[in-house]
């Protein structure tokens, strides 16, 4: 027997504003584990783009190496891609984002791709503030050879092998916030009300968008002792609100108590509205967010939800102030504008 | 929603939409996997088991169960079910070792079949292998019935239909042909301990107060009574110019046979529009393919005589007018049509008749001059006296006819054996994993692309020269296997076990058809409007399981699951299984079978 996803969809499944059925959305048939939170996370992302309107072709998504890297085949298989080196997605998106700033660059990464091999790598491009989705599929662990524990493994936590893990761990978001990114959000790959939201907010947020997503392996760190695993995390998530992802355009309906709610616009118009389970956290305040995960942290749970917003800041493009058209399109007349042009410029510098 | 109780053979028998329609409940998914496997008289006797006629059904069953096709909702056409009957038919071997046995020794009790049609022979294929003695009376002078008179030969060859009828009466029935029952009374007088009346709706409508009606007579046919006579050789030849009153399958029966004996104009005339006339879709289509025209919104009005011989019809040209409620009333245009014609088959109906049955000896007959009788148990207010097929409330179609032969059977048995008729037996049912291993079923949930496939026919000239010249070849080999592989295995059924669900959510990622949903529980309404596609075929159930963990429920509309078995394939603690869910309606055998 193979293994075939079938070719009938829904007959009354409908097709997005532009044109476009669930199905230009899909990938390939997953091979990751049965039941692997990843494919949570493709769905998610598939329901997302297809929402927003998204032509596939204007998407680029990109990968280092990982259980979570292989998932960009399992999406968006109109989109182009990037399968690129251990550690090295965000350089490759640096230089396609360069070329071509009129792509969404959709960043796929895992826990050891980020936090052991690529974090120099995510150190930098945060700091740059590359206009980009980032994602890491954070399992805790090394899900492609047999599940050792991996940098964000919690201390204490254990695997399938049984063992606590000894050593501290890395918290992404809070590494995300310190270094600058513009919106910082944890999901639960098992929370899709909470995750398509974010992921549509990551979309249209100009600059870096950062979201760490706890996404369970089943096959070797889905233990009820694994901060990691579906029962625990269901159990510890502390959500900083419940959002909605309001499109552009769309009449808001959605009635907030006052003072608990806030409304984030992006750079599309379309807004994000949040309503918020503590009345005094400001979302725009770094020192208070770095505050909040650390509190709810010390109450043995775990912070989700759109922690960080600030997009007042100029991403990478801006700050190095390139020209409005993308760098590929320049042709040759604008890249050598001829001798009298260098001639003007050298003598301005006599 | 309350958690479905999948314990009631009726919620996945629901499921397997086909044999939930078929008035037999043939297990049709499983016959088909068969057909795909090359097995068959596996297959045939499957069918034979249920239906009792394959191979004339395979050719010409009204086919209840495709409009109920899932395929049919998930794209174009529903599988070819019919068709694929016969491809089981065509090419099984001699089955006679597979009959069951009929016991030497009878069992005492004497049951008298008035009537040799489907219902009659089912009720007979029963109860024999029971001990029970059989006499059977017919005035033709063979078995069948209606099969054997009145659907002609290029659809359904003789040779079919002796083979089927002739392994029930080779069982021993006792067979009384060319004897036209004229008194129950003198029947009851018999003593014997049943009696089946299972007679048809013999009697086709006429038009006796239209002019012309009595001049015309000699070129005037009633439908029904004009195809037996061309199937009994009695009539051999028609006039050149033939109309043909009605739309519904005897209509397109007559009008293909005149052509065969004749006919050169041959027309078929309708009072209705054509969207409303009564034939099965595709036997239309045999008709106008075979370039039969067919007039719609003409009332009949005048037979034309000349000379006291038929010259032509004249019509009254009409307009269907719908009324606020939706009422449709054919309203005159003024115009009227004359159409020559040198003889006209009406086949605008038909009637039951009960002449022979006395109406003093306790037989209950309703304000329409029908006999009372029970719509479960086939008994009449004479206990003694049951009726089924088209006899019991008109004209249906052979596969209802068998249904009611089995469910009459049962009566029958269950009154000769002073056991309470009312009491019926439950289905013969079970439900088994298919899993085999890691990406392995013993079912193949691969889901074929394939359009429906066309049966070919014999060369329209040739058909038309010989009128019992099959004019359907049947599906080839090929071709039944991938009208086989079009089949969703509706049999194999997605059972969740909420205590095993970790919530992963990958189910619901990867059904191809967003049927599966993980959400708050609410009223059957309005889950029906939450999940991911709106749940609008209200015949289709939603499956509801217990609460989970995190308080939701899993909800999957039934509607248009492919039963790809992708969802068990994904889970990552075996909550969802696929399992085939095989049931066989209960027969007066079964009946005996069970403690």
């Amino acid at each position: 027997m193979t293994y075939i996803r079938p070719n009938f969809r829904h007959p009354e499944s409908l097709r997005n504003d532009a044109g476009y059925s669930i199905k230009h959305y899909e990938g390939a048939l997953s091979t990751l584990c049965a039941g692997c939170g990843h494919d949570s996370i493709s769905a998610a992302i598939i329901k997302s783009c297809f929402d927003l309107n998204l032509a596939p072709h204007k998407i680029a998504k990109i990968s280092g190496i990982g259980c979570s890297s292989k998932t960009p085949t399992y999406f968006l298989g109109k989109a182009h891609g990037f399968n690129s080196v251990h550690g090295r997605m965000p350089s490759v998106t640096t230089g396609a984002n360069m070329a071509n700033k009129d792509l969404l660059y959709l960043g796929v990464s895992g826990d050891g791709d980020t936090a052991s091999i690529g974090m120099g790598q995510f150190a930098h491009v945060v700091r740059r503030n590359l206009n980009m989705v980032y994602i890491v599929m954070n399992n805790g662990c090394y899900g492609l050879t047999k599940g050792q524990d991996s940098a964000t493994a919690d201390q204490g936590s254990v695997s399938k092998k049984g063992v606590p893990s000894v050593f501290d761990s890395i918290d992404l978001c809070q590494m995300a916030l310190q270094l600058g990114a513009g919106l910082v959000a944890r999901c639960f790959s098992g929370d899709k009300k909470q995750l398509i939201p974010i992921i549509k907010a990551a979309i249209q947020h100009q600059g870096f968008a950062f979201i760490d997503v706890i996404s369970p392996c089943v096959t070797f760190n889905n233990t009820p002792q694994s901060t990691k695993g579906y029962e625990w995390v269901r159990e510890h998530m502390e959500a900083t609100g419940t959002i909605d992802f309001i499109p552009d355009r769309t009449e808001i309906t959605l009635d907030y108590p006052a003072g608990s709610s806030r409304t984030v616009t992006l750079h599309d118009g379309s807004e994000l509205h949040l309503q918020k389970s503590s009345a005094d956290y400001d979302l725009s305040n770094r020192k208070a967010a770095m505050q909040q995960i650390e509190t709810v942290k010390e109450q043995q749970k775990i912070l989700t939800g759109l922690i960080y917003h600030n997009d007042t800041k100029l991403d990478t493009h801006g700050k190095i102030n390139t020209v409005d058209t993308p760098l590929n399109a320049l042709t040759q007349d604008e890249l050598c504008p001829g001798s009298e042009v260098l001639a003007a410029l050298n003598a301005k510098l006599r | 929603m309350k958690p479905t109780d999948t314990s009631d053979p009726d919620y996945f028998h629901k499921v397997v939409d086909c044999q939930y329609a078929c008035p037999s409940h043939t297990p049709v998914p499983e016959y088909i996997r068969l057909i795909a496997a090359g097995r068959y008289d596996d297959a045939y006797m499957i069918n034979w088991q249920s239906n009792v006629f394959p191979g004339v059904l395979g050719r010409t069953c009204d086919r209840p169960c495709e409009p109920a096709c899932r395929r049919g909702r998930v794209e174009a056409e529903p599988v070819a079910i019919c068709r694929l009957k016969r491809v089981a038919a065509d090419n099984k071997t001699d089955i006679r070792d597979r009959l069951p046995a009929i016991p030497k020794q009878k069992n005492g009790k004497k049951i008298a079949l008035i009537g040799g049609g489907p219902a009659s022979l089912t009720v007979a294929r029963d109860l024999m292998p029971l001990g029970y003695e059989i006499d059977l009376y017919d005035d033709q002078s063979k078995g069948g019935g209606f099969m054997r008179s009145q659907i002609p030969a290029f659809r359904l060859p003789e040779t079919v239909l002796d083979e089927e009828v002739n392994y029930i009466l080779d069982m021993g029935v006792v067979t009384l042909f060319n004897q036209e029952v004229t008194s129950m009374k003198e029947i009851l007088a018999k003593n014997y301990d049943a009696v089946f009346v299972g007679t048809g709706a013999p009697r086709g409508r006429d038009l006796p107060d239209l002019p012309g009606r009595k001049e015309g007579d000699a070129n005037i046919h009633i439908g029904i009574n004009w195809l037996a006579s061309v199937a009994f050789e009695h009539v051999k030849k028609i006039g050149k110019r033939v109309l043909v009153l009605g739309g519904g399958n005897t209509a397109m029966d007559c009008c293909r046979t005149a052509i065969r004996l004749g006919g050169e104009d041959v027309r078929v005339v309708v009072r209705s529009p054509k969207s409303e006339m009564k034939a099965s879709p595709w036997e239309i289509e045999d008709a106008l393919h075979e370039d039969i025209p067919i007039y719609e919104n003409h009332n009949p009005k005048a037979f034309i005589t000349e000379q006291g011989r038929l010259v032509g019809m004249l019509f009254d040209v009409v307009e269907p007018v719908f009324d606020e409620k939706g009422q449709r009333t054919l309203v005159p245009t003024g115009e009227e049509v004359m159409m020559p014609c040198d003889d006209v088959l009406m086949a605008i109906g038909q009637l039951n008749a009960f002449p022979w049955i006395e109406r003093d000896i306790g037989i209950e007959f309703n304000d329409w001059d029908m006999p009372e009788v029970d719509k479960t148990t086939f008994q009449t207010s004479l206990s003694q006296v049951f009726v089924g097929g088209d006899a019991a409330w008109g004209p249906e179609n052979v596969i209802t006819a068998v249904a009611h032969g089995h469910q009459a059977a049962i009566s029958i048995d269950k009154h000769c054996q002073s056991e309470d008729v009312r009491d019926r037996p439950a289905p013969d049912f079970n439900l088994a994993s298919q899993k085999m291993g890691f990406h392995d079923w013993l079912y193949d949930a691969h889901i074929s692309d394939d359009a429906r496939n066309i049966v070919p026919l014999v060369d329209k000239k040739t058909a038309i020269a010989d009128r019992k010249l099959e004019v359907e070849k049947g599906f080839d080999f090929s071709q039944g296997y991938e009208e086989a592989m079009r089949c969703l295995n509706c049999d194999v059924q997605t059972v969740f076990e909420t205590d095993r669900c970790i919530e992963c959510d990958a189910c619901e990622d990867i059904c191809p058809v967003d049927c599966i949903n993980f959400i708050d529980n609410d009223t059957e309404d309005n889950l029906r409007e939450q999940i991911k596609v709106k749940a609008t075929n209200l015949d289709q159930s939603l499956y509801v399981s217990d609460t989970l963990k995190t308080k939701r429920v899993m909800v999957k509309d039934e509607n248009v699951c492919l039963h790809c078995g992708l969802c068990a394939e994904r889970c990552p603690t075996g909550a969802w299984d696929m399992k085939k869910f095989l049931l066989h309606s209960a027969t007066a055998a079964s009946n005996r079978s069970k403690p």
